[in-house]
């Protein structure tokens, strides 16, 4: 696997698989202190709604209108999720199953009566994604990384999901104090004058647009699983929100990596021929990695002293 | 052609299909109530993804003793058991790691879901992989259905109904007060197992019809719409049955009568069109209620705050005091009130005495407790007894102009 | 109303007289959850310098009006003013303890990342931790005699740990007044000594400190000022002038018998 056949094949789909899992496992860290871990999954069903609507309004499957588009179905169904759960007075997990289903019905739905044979855009293929598609045909070996008119041919996937992260990372730079004090004691936070409600949308519009990006690429259940896999499993390493965040990524990239060589070669070793799904893999790594987090974790329980009740 | 089908005309197989979902939505919207109650809605969401490994491992060991890997009742019980593995996972992470249960249910549903999406990829390898009975069971499809999988929907969703309606008096007593429960000799814990077990039947029983992904959807919005009908659980269990009827019903029969169209998203925008009327409309709890509600509420505070200002003579800060004032016709926009005003403002503080005597006063603690600021003296206390404050003020304050 | 200089600001006329330089100056408060008013047209003015604690019957809407003054929840009508000013404006000014019980305890940080993030409006976004940052910290855990316990994860504290750390948190905040929300809630005695020293120690700067109190016993050893509530406000002054036996009956009504204030000891009203 060295090589020319490597760099083709495999490398870009493991590094959109990688970049993608940490994209979504750093805002996955504080989805999961605020209990809100569930927000993640909220947000890849309301994606596809997201994308549809902007498919119709725009008519082609570019970039932009559907990363907006499923920013804004993410805003929506976290504004209807609060007003029912304030307006009907309906606990957090209960409005969520309410908006999300209802969300991605209404997305399937328009998927199926309107007219969408002409662009690759369907409920598998949002569901599953398509990560070994995404070859680099232009390379011929590890000189292409240098080689621009190689790198012009990469698949465009690569530079978003890259630029995604990136600015994920920018955001969590920036807001790391008043997301962290603020997901730790939300009346003291307000009490020094950080806007809350404000971080608190932001945090889910930054997961929304880290979903968008890794959905296209690589579907909704690497989006699931990635922001709630690794940092729970992060979770049962260590008791400090920095090295929790350290472990969220190694386990992310981890996943990612042994996920994808998983799908593609694993088969192979047990006698099989075809390749397995990439996402489903991925998946099922950070579901090992969070049952051995889960067995063998240093800080895998509750520690004893009262907890303040 | 809706009619037709609303109407059971559209052939055996389509009516067989109506009927089950109509008897799969009531058994959810009951079942669903009490996972509602508890508070433990979003675990179905657990349990219905994580159906998929089953039903792919069903499928192989089915295709490899040689069988029809589509047969429902071995994708079934393939299901089922996955399910289960899941919630016993969920159940175990939640109980053994310092994991909250919703991180919990969020990490079993993709693993899981990831790990049944590995298994259709090798299905789809296989030589007898025709696959496309399995893609039905994402979103619900009932279109082509055989005979003999109907009558399965239509027995299975008629005996998770029987088996809810069985149930149902334990799981109100476990979901209203676990501990009364326990005390009659109830198992709260066993109880709780007994609801996610019908859980499981109903995910189970909708999979051919509503699909895994969206089953959830039906355990779901029929109790959060029933809540705003009824303050009462098991008027709210009555009730969601009812929501989660109809839908089933109603989407089942739109689903037949239009081609190429997945049965689960209709049955679940069905019910979401219901949910939203009520949270709009119902009478107590409805948006619109509240909302008049707390404009009549907020106009009632400021303006018994803004007597109590004008009876004391301070100024009135707020502009809003001042025009609710005005439209009362109990003060002018400069803050200057009227003669109504002044009587007006004068009782108020009257009132505030009062209650000043009433706290004081240890035979009226419950009375006193009353308090809220807003309340009127009179619909608490007899005349007898304001008069006997009164005489302790020494007698009720002149109203003076 | 031309009798009233008025000074308006975001669309609220707040008369001259919260203008005063009064720490902390409550008007026509009103916060309601739902239909009843938990705290109804309150009028405060807490003195500088004083130790003031607010008492009342569960229920009264004490904790409510702390964070109602801090705007950690909404009003539905009424003023504050934090020094003759608005309140968000002057944030820097104020430090606030919440209630131990109000956070979970198992989010990952140690006692001194606690104490760290007093050092918020400080540090600002961006600014750099450095040793001085941690140095501080560290001395305010020393005031609170819990320095042994910086690199402690806080999960494994006991309830009057966490307290003191909380205390300890809102002393790096460097601020003048101190709102505490029932500071002495479930912690054991050498905690409350521990605060209650630290508090006065703020009181002799000239800090003041506004605290949610429930043990009416130890109001007139620890506090100069009460403030009692019942939904309405039943009276604020001096503790010695205030703290009578005839206005705790009004606060507390019935709830209170007569037995119990007159352990108290306290001179006829």
């Amino acid at each position: 696997m060295m090589g020319e056949e490597f760099v083709a094949l495999s490398l870009v789909p493991i590094l959109i698989g990688t970049f993608t899992a940490i994209a979504c496992a750093l805002p996955g860290n504080f989805l999961l202190l605020r209990k809100q871990a569930l927000i993640g999954d909220a947000i890849s069903h309301v994606v596809l709604p997201g994308i549809v609507v902007a498919f119709l309004v725009t008519g082609t499957l570019s970039t932009w209108p559907m990363m907006i588009g499923a920013a804004f179905a993410a805003i929506i169904a976290v504004i209807l999720i609060e007003a029912i759960r304030r307006l009907g007075r309906i606990e957090t997990g209960a409005a969520m199953g309410v908006v999300f289903t209802s969300m991605f019905a209404g997305g399937v739905l328009l998927l199926e009566r309107s007219d969408t044979s002409t662009v690759h855009l369907d409920v598998e293929h949002a569901l599953m994604g398509n990560l070994e598609s995404l070859i680099w045909l232009d390379a011929m070996g590890w000189s292409s990384l240098l080689d621009p008119v190689a790198l012009a041919g990469l698949p465009p996937e690569l530079p978003r999901i890259f630029v995604t992260l990136l600015g994920v990372l920018a955001f969590l730079w920036l807001f790391w104090r008043p997301l962290k004090i603020s997901t730790f004691d939300d009346g003291f936070a307000q009490g020094v004058g950080i806007r809350t409600g404000t971080m608190g949308m932001a945090l889910v519009v930054v997961s929304a647009i880290a979903a968008v990006a890794a959905f296209d690429a690589v579907g909704s259940i690497i989006v699931i699983a990635m922001f709630i896999c690794p940092p729970a499993a992060a979770r049962l390493m260590t008791n400090r929100l920095e090295i929790q965040i350290a472990w969220s990524v190694a386990f992310a990239a981890l996943s990612a990596v042994l996920g994808y060589v998983f799908a593609g070669y694993g088969p192979l070793w047990f006698g099989g021929q075809d390749a397995v799904s990439a996402a489903g893999m991925i998946a099922t790594v950070s579901g090992v990695i969070l049952a051995l987090a889960a067995l063998f974790g240093p800080c895998r329980s509750r520690t004893g002293a009262p907890s303040g009740v | 052609m809706l009619f037709e089908a609303l109407a059971l005309q559209l052939g055996y197989n389509a009516t067989l299909v109506a009927i089950g979902s109509a008897l799969l939505g009531i058994s959810a919207g009951v079942t669903g109530t009490f996972l509602f109650l508890r508070k433990r809605a979003l675990v179905s969401d657990a349990i219905s993804h994580a159906t998929l490994p089953g039903v792919g491992l069903a499928f192989i060991v089915m295709v490899l003793l040689g069988g029809d890997g589509r047969n429902l009742a071995g994708l079934m019980a393939g299901s089922a058991l996955s399910a289960w593995i899941g919630l016993i996972c969920v159940q175990s992470l939640t109980r053994r790691t310092r994991l909250s249960e919703d991180a919990a249910i969020g990490a079993i549903l993709s693993v899981f879901f990831g790990f049944g999406v590995v298994l259709l990829t090798i299905i789809q390898s296989m030589s007898s992989g025709r696959q496309a009975g399995l893609d039905g069971l994402l979103l619900g499809s009932t279109a082509g259905m055989l005979m003999q999988d109907a009558m399965i929907i239509a027995g299975g969703g008629a005996i998770t109904l029987a088996l809810v309606l069985l149930l149902r008096r334990a799981m109100t007593l476990v979901a209203f007060d676990p501990q009364y429960a326990r005390s009659i000799g109830i198992d709260p814990d066993r109880v709780d197992m007994l609801t996610m077990l019908l859980v499981l039947s109903v995910t189970v029983v909708g999979l051919k019809i509503v699909g895994l992904i969206l089953i959830v959807a039906l355990l779901i919005i029929p109790p959060v719409t029933a809540r705003f009908w009824t303050e009462r659980s098991e008027k709210v269990a009555t009730y969601a049955g009812v929501v989660g009827g109809v839908s089933g019903y109603v989407g089942a029969a739109i689903s037949a009568s239009t081609p190429d169209m997945p049965t689960g998203p209709i049955i679940v925008l069905t019910c979401f069109a219901l949910f939203l009327v009520s949270l709009f409309l119902a009478p107590e709890r409805g948006v619109l209620a509240a909302y008049l509600r707390h404009r009549r509420f907020q106009e009632k505070v400021h303006i018994r705050q803004g007597l109590l200002s004008l009876a004391q003579q301070q100024p009135v800060y707020e502009p809003l005091t001042i025009r609710l004032l005005a439209r009362e016709g109990l003060a002018r926009l400069d803050g200057v009130p009227t003669e109504a005003g002044r009587a007006r403002a004068a009782k108020a503080l009257l009132d505030e005495h009062r209650w000043q005597i009433v706290h004081g006063m240890a035979d009226f603690e419950a009375i006193s407790s009353l308090y809220d600021g807003l309340r009127d003296i009179e619909s608490v206390l007899t005349a007898d007894q304001l008069a006997e404050i009164d005489a302790l003020i020494g007698g009720p304050a002149e109203v003076t102009p | 109303m031309t009798q009233l200089e008025l000074a308006t600001d975001r669309g609220h006329i707040v008369a001259a007289e919260t203008l005063a330089a009064s720490p902390l100056a409550i008007r026509g408060l009103t916060v309601s959850y739902g239909e009843k008013p938990a705290v109804f047209s309150i009028d405060a003015t807490v003195q500088d310098g004083s130790m003031t604690a607010i008492i009342g019957p569960n229920g009264a809407g004490k904790s409510t009006l702390l964070k109602a003054a801090l705007g950690v929840i909404k009003p539905l009508s009424g003023t504050v003013s934090v020094y003759g000013a608005p309140l968000e404006g002057q944030r820097a000014r104020i430090a606030y303890v919440p209630q131990r019980a109000s956070i979970d305890w198992d989010f990952p940080a140690r006692v001194i990342d606690v104490v760290l993030m007093g050092l918020y409006r400080e540090l600002g976004l961006l600014r750099r931790l450095t040793g001085g940052h941690r140095q501080k910290a560290l001395e305010c855990l020393q005031r609170v005699g819990m320095a042994d316990f910086a690199e402690r994860q806080i999960g494994q504290l006991s309830g009057g740990q966490q307290q003191r750390v909380f205390l300890a948190r809102a002393l790096a905040q460097d601020a003048d007044l101190y709102l505490l929300d029932e500071p002495f809630a479930g912690v054991d005695a050498a905690t409350e000594k521990a605060i209650i020293d630290v508090l006065k120690a703020l009181k002799a700067q000239g800090k003041t400190v506004v605290a949610v109190h429930h043990d009416l016993a130890t109001i007139t050893e620890y506090f100069d000022h009460v403030f009692l509530i019942n939904v309405r406000k039943v009276a604020e002054g001096p503790v010695a002038t205030t703290f009578t036996a005839e206005n705790l009956q009004k606060a507390y009504g019935g709830r209170l018998a007569t037995a119990q204030i007159e352990e108290l000891e306290l001179g006829a009203g």
